[in-house]
Protein backbone atom coordinates (compact mmCIF):
# COMPACT_ATOMS: atom_id res chain seq x y z
CA UNK A 1 0.00 0.00 0.00
CA UNK A 2 1.54 3.66 -1.20
CA UNK A 3 3.10 5.61 1.65
CA UNK A 4 0.70 8.25 1.44
CA UNK A 5 -2.08 6.43 2.92
CA UNK A 6 -0.54 4.91 5.56
CA UNK A 7 0.73 7.77 6.44
CA UNK A 8 -2.52 9.26 6.60
CA UNK A 9 -3.46 6.62 9.58
CA UNK A 10 -0.37 7.92 11.29
CA UNK A 11 -1.49 11.74 10.83
CA UNK A 12 -5.03 10.79 11.86
CA UNK A 13 -3.93 9.30 14.95
CA UNK A 14 -1.44 11.92 15.85
CA UNK A 15 -3.35 14.96 14.93
CA UNK A 16 -6.66 13.50 16.95
CA UNK A 17 -5.48 11.70 19.49
CA UNK A 18 -1.81 12.39 19.73
CA UNK A 19 1.90 11.28 19.68
CA UNK A 20 1.46 8.80 22.43
CA UNK A 21 -1.46 7.19 21.01
CA UNK A 22 0.28 6.64 17.76
CA UNK A 23 3.24 4.75 19.79
CA UNK A 24 1.21 2.68 21.22
CA UNK A 25 -0.08 1.49 17.46
CA UNK A 26 3.23 0.96 16.56
CA UNK A 27 3.76 -1.14 19.58
CA UNK A 28 0.28 -3.28 18.87
CA UNK A 29 0.77 -3.42 15.34
CA UNK A 30 4.52 -4.66 15.98
CA UNK A 31 6.04 -2.46 13.04
CA UNK A 32 10.31 -2.33 13.10
CA UNK A 33 9.84 1.38 12.44
CA UNK A 34 8.04 4.43 13.89
CA UNK A 35 6.65 6.48 11.02
CA UNK A 36 5.33 5.91 7.49
CA UNK A 37 7.18 7.78 4.55
CA UNK A 38 4.48 9.28 2.78
CA UNK A 39 6.53 8.17 -0.78
CA UNK A 40 7.59 4.93 -0.08
CA UNK A 41 5.82 1.92 -0.99
CA UNK A 42 5.21 -0.71 2.03
CA UNK A 43 3.68 -4.37 1.86
CA UNK A 44 -0.32 -4.24 1.67
CA UNK A 45 -0.66 -6.29 5.35
CA UNK A 46 1.04 -3.92 7.01
CA UNK A 47 -2.01 -1.39 6.48
CA UNK A 48 -4.60 -3.77 7.45
CA UNK A 49 -2.05 -4.45 10.74
CA UNK A 50 -1.85 -0.89 11.79
CA UNK A 51 -6.10 -0.44 11.31
CA UNK A 52 -6.61 -3.12 13.46
CA UNK A 53 -4.09 -2.04 16.25
CA UNK A 54 -5.88 1.34 15.95
CA UNK A 55 -9.15 -0.08 16.29
CA UNK A 56 -7.57 -1.93 19.42
CA UNK A 57 -5.36 1.03 20.79
CA UNK A 58 -8.40 3.24 20.81
CA UNK A 59 -10.69 0.93 21.84
CA UNK A 60 -13.70 2.05 18.94
CA UNK A 61 -14.85 -0.33 16.56
CA UNK A 62 -13.13 -0.47 13.28
CA UNK A 63 -15.86 1.03 10.85
CA UNK A 64 -16.15 4.26 13.42
CA UNK A 65 -12.04 4.52 12.92
CA UNK A 66 -12.44 4.35 9.00
CA UNK A 67 -15.10 6.63 8.87
CA UNK A 68 -13.26 9.23 11.78
CA UNK A 69 -10.23 8.68 8.96
CA UNK A 70 -12.35 9.66 6.11
CA UNK A 71 -13.41 12.55 8.36
CA UNK A 72 -9.91 13.80 8.75
CA UNK A 73 -9.08 13.50 5.84
CA UNK A 74 -11.20 16.50 4.35
CA UNK A 75 -11.71 18.51 7.76
CA UNK A 76 -7.85 19.02 9.15
CA UNK A 77 -6.35 21.55 9.21
CA UNK A 78 -3.09 19.95 8.85
CA UNK A 79 -4.37 18.14 5.39
CA UNK A 80 -6.09 20.93 4.11
CA UNK A 81 -4.36 20.27 0.55
CA UNK A 82 -6.46 17.42 0.44
CA UNK A 83 -10.27 18.78 1.09
CA UNK A 84 -9.41 21.65 -1.81
CA UNK A 85 -7.98 19.15 -4.35
CA UNK A 86 -11.52 17.24 -3.78
CA UNK A 87 -13.08 20.79 -4.32
CA UNK A 88 -11.83 21.11 -7.78
CA UNK A 89 -14.07 17.89 -9.02
CA UNK A 90 -16.43 20.76 -8.75
CA UNK A 91 -18.72 23.42 -8.20
CA UNK A 92 -22.13 21.54 -6.59
CA UNK A 93 -21.90 18.65 -4.51
CA UNK A 94 -23.74 16.65 -7.44
CA UNK A 95 -20.97 17.55 -9.47
CA UNK A 96 -18.80 16.50 -6.94
CA UNK A 97 -19.70 13.29 -6.57
CA UNK A 98 -19.72 12.77 -10.27
CA UNK A 99 -16.42 13.62 -10.36
CA UNK A 100 -15.22 10.93 -7.75
CA UNK A 101 -14.89 8.30 -10.85
CA UNK A 102 -12.28 9.97 -12.19
CA UNK A 103 -10.68 10.31 -8.44
CA UNK A 104 -8.36 7.10 -8.83
CA UNK A 105 -7.07 8.79 -12.48
CA UNK A 106 -6.65 12.20 -10.95
CA UNK A 107 -4.61 10.69 -7.58
CA UNK A 108 -2.82 8.98 -10.55
CA UNK A 109 -1.90 12.09 -11.92
CA UNK A 110 -0.16 13.60 -8.87
CA UNK A 111 1.48 10.53 -7.82
CA UNK A 112 1.92 8.29 -10.54
CA UNK A 113 2.33 5.19 -8.53
CA UNK A 114 -0.75 5.70 -5.97
CA UNK A 115 -3.71 3.35 -6.79
CA UNK A 116 -6.82 4.60 -5.04
CA UNK A 117 -9.44 1.83 -5.19
CA UNK A 118 -11.89 2.33 -8.12
CA UNK A 119 -15.22 4.24 -7.11
CA UNK A 120 -18.25 4.46 -9.44
CA UNK A 121 -21.71 6.33 -9.10
CA UNK A 122 -25.05 5.63 -9.96
CA UNK A 123 -27.37 7.88 -10.21
CA UNK A 124 -31.04 6.77 -9.87
CA UNK A 125 -32.48 10.14 -9.45
CA UNK A 126 -31.45 13.61 -9.44
CA UNK A 127 -31.27 13.53 -5.41
CA UNK A 128 -30.45 10.05 -5.34
CA UNK A 129 -27.01 8.07 -5.77
CA UNK A 130 -25.54 5.01 -4.79
CA UNK A 131 -21.32 4.86 -4.58
CA UNK A 132 -19.87 1.39 -5.68
CA UNK A 133 -16.36 1.45 -3.82
CA UNK A 134 -13.88 -1.05 -4.68
CA UNK A 135 -12.37 -2.20 -1.25
CA UNK A 136 -8.95 -3.97 -0.97
CA UNK A 137 -8.97 -3.05 2.75
CA UNK A 138 -12.17 -4.09 4.28
CA UNK A 139 -14.21 -0.27 5.58
CA UNK A 140 -13.23 1.26 2.15
CA UNK A 141 -16.55 2.59 1.97
CA UNK A 142 -16.69 4.13 5.65
CA UNK A 143 -13.72 6.33 5.01
CA UNK A 144 -15.99 7.41 2.01
CA UNK A 145 -18.51 7.77 3.96
CA UNK A 146 -16.42 10.03 6.47
CA UNK A 147 -15.35 12.31 3.54
CA UNK A 148 -18.61 12.26 1.68
CA UNK A 149 -20.66 13.65 5.03
CA UNK A 150 -17.76 16.66 5.55
CA UNK A 151 -17.96 17.07 1.58
CA UNK A 152 -21.55 17.94 2.11
CA UNK A 153 -21.00 20.39 4.68
CA UNK A 154 -18.05 22.07 2.80
CA UNK A 155 -21.01 22.31 0.29
CA UNK A 156 -23.80 23.04 2.05
CA UNK A 157 -25.92 20.55 1.12
CA UNK A 158 -27.93 18.50 3.60
CA UNK A 159 -27.55 14.91 2.49
CA UNK A 160 -28.04 11.27 3.92
CA UNK A 161 -25.71 8.48 3.29
CA UNK A 162 -26.40 4.79 4.40
CA UNK A 163 -23.74 1.88 4.34
CA UNK A 164 -25.52 -0.54 2.85
CA UNK A 165 -23.43 -3.47 2.87
CA UNK A 166 -20.37 -5.29 1.43
CA UNK A 167 -19.50 -8.18 -0.66
CA UNK A 168 -16.54 -9.46 -2.80
CA UNK A 169 -14.69 -6.45 -2.39
CA UNK A 170 -16.97 -4.21 -2.77
CA UNK A 171 -18.62 -1.70 -0.39
CA UNK A 172 -21.61 0.07 -1.01
CA UNK A 173 -22.85 3.52 0.02
CA UNK A 174 -26.53 5.13 -0.69
CA UNK A 175 -26.30 8.78 -0.99
CA UNK A 176 -30.20 11.03 -0.81
CA UNK A 177 -29.56 14.50 -1.23
CA UNK A 178 -32.22 16.33 1.09
CA UNK A 179 -31.63 19.73 0.23
CA UNK A 180 -28.55 21.24 -1.50
CA UNK A 181 -28.59 24.92 -0.38
CA UNK A 182 -28.96 24.24 3.01
CA UNK A 183 -25.95 26.24 4.25
CA UNK A 184 -23.62 28.43 3.60
CA UNK A 185 -21.13 25.78 2.89
CA UNK A 186 -16.46 26.66 3.21
CA UNK A 187 -15.64 28.78 -0.19
CA UNK A 188 -13.49 28.06 -2.33
CA UNK A 189 -11.22 29.94 -4.00
CA UNK A 190 -9.47 28.28 -7.24
CA UNK A 191 -6.33 30.72 -6.32
CA UNK A 192 -6.36 30.01 -2.65
CA UNK A 193 -2.53 28.19 -1.60
CA UNK A 194 -3.34 25.59 0.88
CA UNK A 195 -0.29 26.06 3.51
CA UNK B 1 -33.55 37.90 -29.17
CA UNK B 2 -31.68 39.22 -32.34
CA UNK B 3 -29.38 37.29 -33.95
CA UNK B 4 -26.31 38.97 -32.98
CA UNK B 5 -27.59 38.98 -28.96
CA UNK B 6 -27.37 35.29 -29.54
CA UNK B 7 -24.18 34.81 -31.16
CA UNK B 8 -23.09 37.11 -28.04
CA UNK B 9 -24.30 34.60 -25.33
CA UNK B 10 -22.50 31.48 -26.89
CA UNK B 11 -19.75 33.58 -27.14
CA UNK B 12 -19.78 34.17 -23.14
CA UNK B 13 -20.44 30.56 -22.68
CA UNK B 14 -18.25 29.11 -25.11
CA UNK B 15 -15.34 31.69 -24.87
CA UNK B 16 -15.94 33.67 -21.56
CA UNK B 17 -12.80 35.59 -22.18
CA UNK B 18 -13.40 37.25 -25.41
CA UNK B 19 -13.50 40.45 -26.43
CA UNK B 20 -15.79 41.86 -29.51
CA UNK B 21 -13.36 45.25 -31.06
CA UNK B 22 -15.63 47.61 -33.97
CA UNK B 23 -13.85 48.69 -37.03
CA UNK B 24 -11.72 51.38 -34.83
CA UNK B 25 -10.05 49.11 -32.58
CA UNK B 26 -12.56 49.57 -29.64
CA UNK B 27 -14.09 47.13 -27.53
CA UNK B 28 -17.74 46.44 -27.91
CA UNK B 29 -18.37 43.66 -25.75
CA UNK B 30 -16.49 42.25 -23.30
CA UNK B 31 -16.99 38.34 -22.05
CA UNK B 32 -18.19 38.27 -18.08
CA UNK B 33 -14.40 36.69 -17.21
CA UNK B 34 -12.30 39.82 -19.23
CA UNK B 35 -14.84 41.83 -17.20
CA UNK B 36 -13.35 40.56 -13.97
CA UNK B 37 -10.14 41.93 -14.95
CA UNK B 38 -10.71 45.76 -14.29
CA UNK B 39 -14.39 45.30 -12.65
CA UNK B 40 -13.99 48.94 -11.76
CA UNK B 41 -12.83 50.21 -15.17
CA UNK B 42 -14.78 48.28 -17.82
CA UNK B 43 -13.17 47.80 -21.16
CA UNK B 44 -15.98 48.66 -23.26
CA UNK B 45 -15.88 51.70 -25.19
CA UNK B 46 -11.79 52.26 -24.65
CA UNK B 47 -9.54 51.07 -27.60
CA UNK B 48 -8.25 47.54 -27.52
CA UNK B 49 -4.35 48.57 -27.76
CA UNK B 50 -5.15 50.79 -24.90
CA UNK B 51 -5.83 49.08 -22.51
CA UNK B 52 -3.18 45.81 -23.45
CA UNK B 53 0.07 46.48 -24.32
CA UNK B 54 0.99 44.07 -27.55
CA UNK B 55 4.43 42.39 -26.66
CA UNK B 56 4.57 40.42 -30.07
CA UNK B 57 4.22 40.58 -33.08
CA UNK B 58 6.18 43.73 -32.35
CA UNK B 59 5.84 47.09 -33.61
CA UNK B 60 1.62 47.32 -33.90
CA UNK B 61 0.49 50.59 -33.56
CA UNK B 62 -2.55 50.85 -34.94
CA UNK B 63 -6.29 48.74 -35.58
CA UNK B 64 -4.95 48.16 -39.34
CA UNK B 65 -1.68 46.59 -38.11
CA UNK B 66 -3.95 44.29 -35.52
CA UNK B 67 -6.41 43.21 -38.19
CA UNK B 68 -3.39 42.10 -40.24
CA UNK B 69 -1.91 39.99 -37.57
CA UNK B 70 -5.29 38.04 -37.84
CA UNK B 71 -4.96 34.19 -36.96
CA UNK B 72 -1.15 34.21 -35.39
CA UNK B 73 -0.86 34.09 -31.43
CA UNK B 74 -0.86 37.30 -30.13
CA UNK B 75 1.31 37.70 -26.95
CA UNK B 76 -0.70 40.77 -24.71
CA UNK B 77 -0.15 42.33 -21.45
CA UNK B 78 -2.34 44.91 -19.34
CA UNK B 79 -1.01 48.35 -19.40
CA UNK B 80 -2.18 48.86 -16.15
CA UNK B 81 -1.33 47.09 -12.40
CA UNK B 82 -1.63 44.16 -12.26
CA UNK B 83 0.58 43.84 -15.94
CA UNK B 84 -0.96 40.54 -16.26
CA UNK B 85 0.63 38.79 -19.36
CA UNK B 86 -1.99 37.41 -21.72
CA UNK B 87 -2.09 34.98 -24.99
CA UNK B 88 -4.70 36.24 -27.76
CA UNK B 89 -5.65 35.77 -31.15
CA UNK B 90 -7.92 37.73 -33.34
CA UNK B 91 -10.62 36.56 -36.02
CA UNK B 92 -12.81 38.59 -38.32
CA UNK B 93 -16.36 38.50 -36.29
CA UNK B 94 -19.99 38.08 -37.30
CA UNK B 95 -20.74 41.24 -38.23
CA UNK B 96 -18.45 43.17 -40.98
CA UNK B 97 -16.25 44.96 -39.79
CA UNK B 98 -16.09 43.79 -36.37
CA UNK B 99 -13.59 41.52 -35.00
CA UNK B 100 -13.53 39.16 -32.25
CA UNK B 101 -10.22 38.64 -30.25
CA UNK B 102 -10.35 35.55 -27.65
CA UNK B 103 -7.47 35.58 -24.46
CA UNK B 104 -6.24 33.09 -22.52
CA UNK B 105 -3.97 33.37 -19.23
CA UNK B 106 -1.38 31.05 -20.63
CA UNK B 107 0.96 30.13 -18.05
CA UNK B 108 0.16 33.28 -15.73
CA UNK B 109 -2.75 31.67 -15.23
CA UNK B 110 -1.34 30.42 -11.30
CA UNK B 111 -1.29 34.33 -10.62
CA UNK B 112 -4.34 35.43 -12.56
CA UNK B 113 -6.84 32.95 -10.24
CA UNK B 114 -5.75 35.02 -7.31
CA UNK B 115 -5.51 38.23 -8.45
CA UNK B 116 -8.67 38.34 -10.01
CA UNK B 117 -10.33 35.61 -7.28
CA UNK B 118 -11.25 33.66 -10.15
CA UNK B 119 -13.85 30.37 -9.87
CA UNK B 120 -14.14 27.37 -11.63
CA UNK B 121 -17.61 29.06 -13.19
CA UNK B 122 -15.18 31.81 -14.79
CA UNK B 123 -13.84 29.21 -17.19
CA UNK B 124 -15.74 27.32 -20.24
CA UNK B 125 -16.76 23.82 -18.72
CA UNK B 126 -14.43 22.29 -21.42
CA UNK B 127 -11.39 24.75 -20.98
CA UNK B 128 -8.53 22.86 -19.09
CA UNK B 129 -7.68 25.20 -17.26
CA UNK B 130 -8.98 24.41 -13.88
CA UNK B 131 -7.61 20.40 -14.26
CA UNK B 132 -4.08 22.39 -14.72
CA UNK B 133 -4.66 24.34 -11.39
CA UNK B 134 -5.86 21.31 -10.20
CA UNK B 135 -2.50 19.13 -10.92
CA UNK B 136 0.03 22.38 -9.61
CA UNK B 137 -1.51 21.91 -6.38
CA UNK B 138 -1.60 18.64 -6.61
CA UNK B 139 2.16 18.14 -8.00
CA UNK B 140 2.81 21.12 -4.98
CA UNK B 141 2.05 18.63 -2.24
CA UNK B 142 3.41 15.72 -3.56
CA UNK B 143 6.73 17.65 -3.85
CA UNK B 144 6.56 18.54 -1.04
CA UNK B 145 6.22 14.89 0.44
CA UNK B 146 8.83 14.02 -1.43
CA UNK B 147 10.94 16.54 -0.15
CA UNK B 148 10.66 15.94 3.30
CA UNK B 149 11.84 12.31 2.90
CA UNK B 150 14.82 13.42 0.60
CA UNK B 151 15.40 15.63 3.28
CA UNK B 152 15.26 13.40 6.09
CA UNK B 153 16.91 10.25 3.94
CA UNK B 154 19.76 13.67 3.33
CA UNK B 155 20.43 13.84 7.00
CA UNK B 156 20.09 9.97 7.72
CA UNK B 157 23.32 9.56 5.20
CA UNK B 158 25.12 12.43 6.47
CA UNK B 159 25.17 10.71 9.60
CA UNK B 160 25.86 6.98 8.70
CA UNK B 161 28.70 8.15 6.75
CA UNK B 162 29.80 10.42 9.67
CA UNK B 163 29.57 6.72 11.33
CA UNK B 164 31.37 5.14 8.75
CA UNK B 165 33.96 7.36 8.50
CA UNK B 166 34.71 8.06 12.05
CA UNK B 167 36.81 5.83 15.05
CA UNK B 168 34.66 5.75 17.82
CA UNK B 169 36.84 5.49 20.48
CA UNK B 170 38.29 8.70 19.78
CA UNK B 171 36.41 10.61 16.89
CA UNK B 172 39.09 10.69 15.06
CA UNK B 173 38.77 9.72 10.80
CA UNK B 174 39.32 6.34 10.52
CA UNK B 175 41.46 3.67 7.92
CA UNK B 176 38.28 4.50 5.49
CA UNK B 177 38.07 8.15 5.86
CA UNK B 178 41.71 8.37 5.74
CA UNK B 179 41.95 6.62 2.23
CA UNK B 180 38.94 9.33 0.58
CA UNK B 181 40.67 12.11 2.35
CA UNK B 182 44.24 11.02 0.83
CA UNK B 183 42.76 10.38 -2.56
CA UNK B 184 41.46 13.88 -2.63
CA UNK B 185 44.63 15.46 -1.27
CA UNK B 186 46.82 13.70 -4.20
CA UNK B 187 43.88 15.11 -6.69
CA UNK B 188 44.89 18.83 -5.85
CA UNK B 189 47.98 18.11 -6.94
CA UNK B 190 49.96 20.68 -4.64
CA UNK B 191 52.54 20.18 -1.44
CA UNK B 192 51.48 18.27 1.66
CA UNK B 193 52.93 16.08 3.95
CA UNK B 194 51.61 12.26 5.84
CA UNK B 195 53.06 11.09 9.13
CA UNK B 196 53.12 7.67 10.37
CA UNK B 197 52.75 7.75 14.07
CA UNK B 198 52.81 4.61 16.55
CA UNK B 199 52.56 4.92 19.95
CA UNK B 200 55.82 3.40 21.63
CA UNK B 201 55.25 1.16 24.92
CA UNK B 202 51.35 1.20 24.47
CA UNK B 203 50.71 -2.39 24.52
CA UNK B 204 52.88 -2.38 27.91
CA UNK B 205 50.37 0.39 28.77
CA UNK B 206 47.35 -2.23 28.03
CA UNK B 207 48.91 -5.65 29.66
CA UNK B 208 49.78 -3.79 32.90
CA UNK B 209 47.11 -1.60 33.68
CA UNK B 210 44.11 -3.33 31.67
CA UNK B 211 41.87 -2.02 27.95
CA UNK B 212 40.48 0.98 30.52
CA UNK B 213 43.47 2.93 30.45
CA UNK B 214 44.66 1.85 27.14
CA UNK B 215 41.25 3.02 25.66
CA UNK B 216 42.32 6.16 27.76
CA UNK B 217 45.49 6.85 26.28
CA UNK B 218 44.11 6.38 22.85
CA UNK B 219 41.34 9.15 23.45
CA UNK B 220 44.29 11.68 25.31
CA UNK B 221 46.38 10.80 22.37
CA UNK B 222 44.03 11.51 19.98
CA UNK B 223 43.15 15.46 21.69
CA UNK B 224 46.75 15.87 22.00
CA UNK B 225 47.21 15.23 18.22
CA UNK B 226 44.19 17.20 17.22
CA UNK B 227 45.52 19.99 19.54
CA UNK B 228 48.65 20.00 17.53
CA UNK B 229 47.64 20.48 13.97
CA UNK B 230 45.15 22.56 12.31
CA UNK B 231 41.71 21.93 11.38
CA UNK B 232 43.04 22.08 7.45
CA UNK B 233 45.04 18.58 8.60
CA UNK B 234 43.01 15.28 8.82
CA UNK B 235 44.09 13.06 12.20
CA UNK B 236 43.31 9.65 11.39
CA UNK B 237 43.57 6.35 13.82
CA UNK B 238 43.99 3.71 11.10
CA UNK B 239 45.14 0.95 13.40
CA UNK B 240 44.96 -0.26 17.04
CA UNK B 241 48.45 2.43 18.20
CA UNK B 242 48.45 3.51 14.42
CA UNK B 243 47.90 7.12 13.53
CA UNK B 244 48.06 8.82 10.34
CA UNK B 245 48.17 12.54 9.71
CA UNK B 246 47.68 14.57 6.56
CA UNK B 247 48.94 18.09 6.37
CA UNK B 248 47.76 20.11 3.14
CA UNK B 249 49.61 23.41 2.55
CA UNK B 250 52.55 22.24 4.34
CA UNK B 251 55.24 24.71 2.37
CA UNK B 252 58.31 23.24 3.62
CA UNK B 253 59.62 20.20 5.81
CA UNK B 254 60.07 22.36 8.74
CA UNK B 255 56.86 22.88 9.23
CA UNK B 256 56.01 19.56 9.47
CA UNK B 257 59.08 19.18 12.04
CA UNK B 258 57.68 21.34 14.12
CA UNK B 259 54.12 19.57 14.32
CA UNK B 260 56.00 16.49 14.70
CA UNK B 261 58.35 17.61 17.81
CA UNK B 262 55.27 19.14 19.58
CA UNK B 263 53.72 15.74 19.54
CA UNK B 264 56.55 13.91 20.72
CA UNK B 265 56.83 16.65 23.39
CA UNK B 266 53.62 16.64 24.72
CA UNK B 267 53.23 12.57 24.43
CA UNK B 268 56.47 12.01 26.63
CA UNK B 269 54.42 13.15 29.57
CA UNK B 270 52.77 10.48 31.66
CA UNK B 271 48.73 10.49 31.28
CA UNK B 272 47.31 10.08 33.93
CA UNK B 273 44.56 7.28 34.54
CA UNK B 274 43.12 6.74 38.17
CA UNK B 275 45.77 7.25 40.35
CA UNK B 276 48.68 5.40 37.95
CA UNK B 277 50.39 7.65 35.03
CA UNK B 278 50.75 5.90 31.94
CA UNK B 279 53.73 5.98 29.81
CA UNK B 280 53.97 5.88 26.25
CA UNK B 281 55.64 8.46 23.52
CA UNK B 282 55.39 8.63 19.68
CA UNK B 283 57.51 7.99 16.91
CA UNK B 284 56.94 9.58 13.42
CA UNK B 285 57.90 8.95 10.00
CA UNK B 286 57.28 11.66 7.86
CA UNK B 287 57.10 12.03 4.06
CA UNK B 288 56.40 14.85 1.36
CA UNK B 289 54.47 13.74 -1.75
CA UNK B 290 55.63 16.88 -4.45
CA UNK B 291 53.78 17.85 -7.16
CA UNK B 292 54.54 16.02 -9.86
CA UNK B 293 56.42 13.07 -8.61
CA UNK B 294 53.80 10.78 -9.65
CA UNK B 295 53.41 8.99 -6.44
CA UNK B 296 50.55 6.93 -5.46
CA UNK B 297 48.70 6.92 -2.23
CA UNK B 298 50.25 3.89 -1.05
CA UNK B 299 53.52 4.80 -1.87
CA UNK B 300 53.61 7.93 -0.26
CA UNK B 301 52.57 6.06 2.73
CA UNK B 302 55.37 3.39 2.49
CA UNK B 303 57.54 6.55 2.60
CA UNK B 304 56.05 7.43 6.01
CA UNK B 305 56.54 3.94 6.75
CA UNK B 306 60.10 3.55 6.21
CA UNK B 307 60.52 6.77 7.56
CA UNK B 308 58.88 5.20 10.92
CA UNK B 309 60.59 2.51 11.15
CA UNK B 310 64.00 4.39 10.88
CA UNK B 311 62.81 6.31 13.64
CA UNK B 312 61.81 3.06 15.55
CA UNK B 313 65.32 1.86 15.18
CA UNK B 314 66.87 5.03 16.32
CA UNK B 315 65.28 4.74 19.86
CA UNK B 316 61.83 5.60 20.79
CA UNK B 317 60.55 9.19 20.47
CA UNK B 318 62.15 10.34 17.01
CA UNK B 319 61.09 11.72 13.88
CA UNK B 320 62.36 11.12 10.55
CA UNK B 321 61.93 12.65 7.12
CA UNK B 322 61.80 10.41 4.32
CA UNK B 323 64.55 10.40 2.05
CA UNK B 324 65.59 7.39 -0.65
CA UNK B 325 68.86 7.05 0.87
CA UNK B 326 66.76 5.50 4.36
CA UNK B 327 65.67 2.48 2.43
CA UNK B 328 69.32 1.81 1.93
CA UNK B 329 69.75 0.55 5.72
CA UNK B 330 68.18 -2.49 5.88
CA UNK B 331 66.59 -2.42 9.03
CA UNK B 332 64.35 0.34 7.82
CA UNK B 333 62.91 -1.89 5.25
CA UNK B 334 61.35 -4.30 7.99
CA UNK B 335 59.00 -3.59 10.49
CA UNK B 336 60.74 -3.09 14.17
CA UNK B 337 60.69 -5.53 16.55
CA UNK B 338 57.30 -5.74 18.41
CA UNK B 339 55.11 -4.77 15.44
CA UNK B 340 53.65 -8.14 14.05
CA UNK B 341 53.49 -7.82 10.79
CA UNK B 342 54.06 -4.44 8.10
CA UNK B 343 51.17 -2.68 7.13
CA UNK B 344 49.12 -2.46 4.16
CA UNK B 345 49.17 0.76 2.91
Amino acid sequence: MHGLINRAIQCFVTDSYGQDRWVEVVQAADLDFYEFEAMLIYDDPITTQVLDAVSEVLDRPRDDVMEDIGTYLVSHPNVEALRRLLRFGGVSFAEFLHSLDDLPDRARLAVSDLNLPRIELRDHSPSQFSLICQSPIAGYGHVMMGILRTMADDYGVLAVLDHTGSGDGVETISITLIETEFAEGRVFDLGARAG
Amino acid sequence: MSVNANWIEALDTLCPMHVILSETGHVIHAGPTVQKLRPDAPFEGRRFLEIFDLKRPRAIATMQDLLAAAGTKLHLQLRDAPQTEIKGILVPGAVPGQSIVNLSFGISVVDAVTDYALTSADFAATDLTVEMLYLVEAKSAAMDASRKLNLRLQGAKIAAEEQAFTDTLTGLKNRRAMDHVMARTLDWGVRFGVMQIDLDWFKAVNDTLGHAAGDHVLQTVARVMVEETRDTDTVARVGGDEFVVILPHSKDDSGLEIVGARIIDRLSAPIPFQGEHCRVSASIGTAVFEPGSGLTAAALLENADVALYASKNRGRGRQTLYTPALRDQAQNLAPPAGRPEARSA
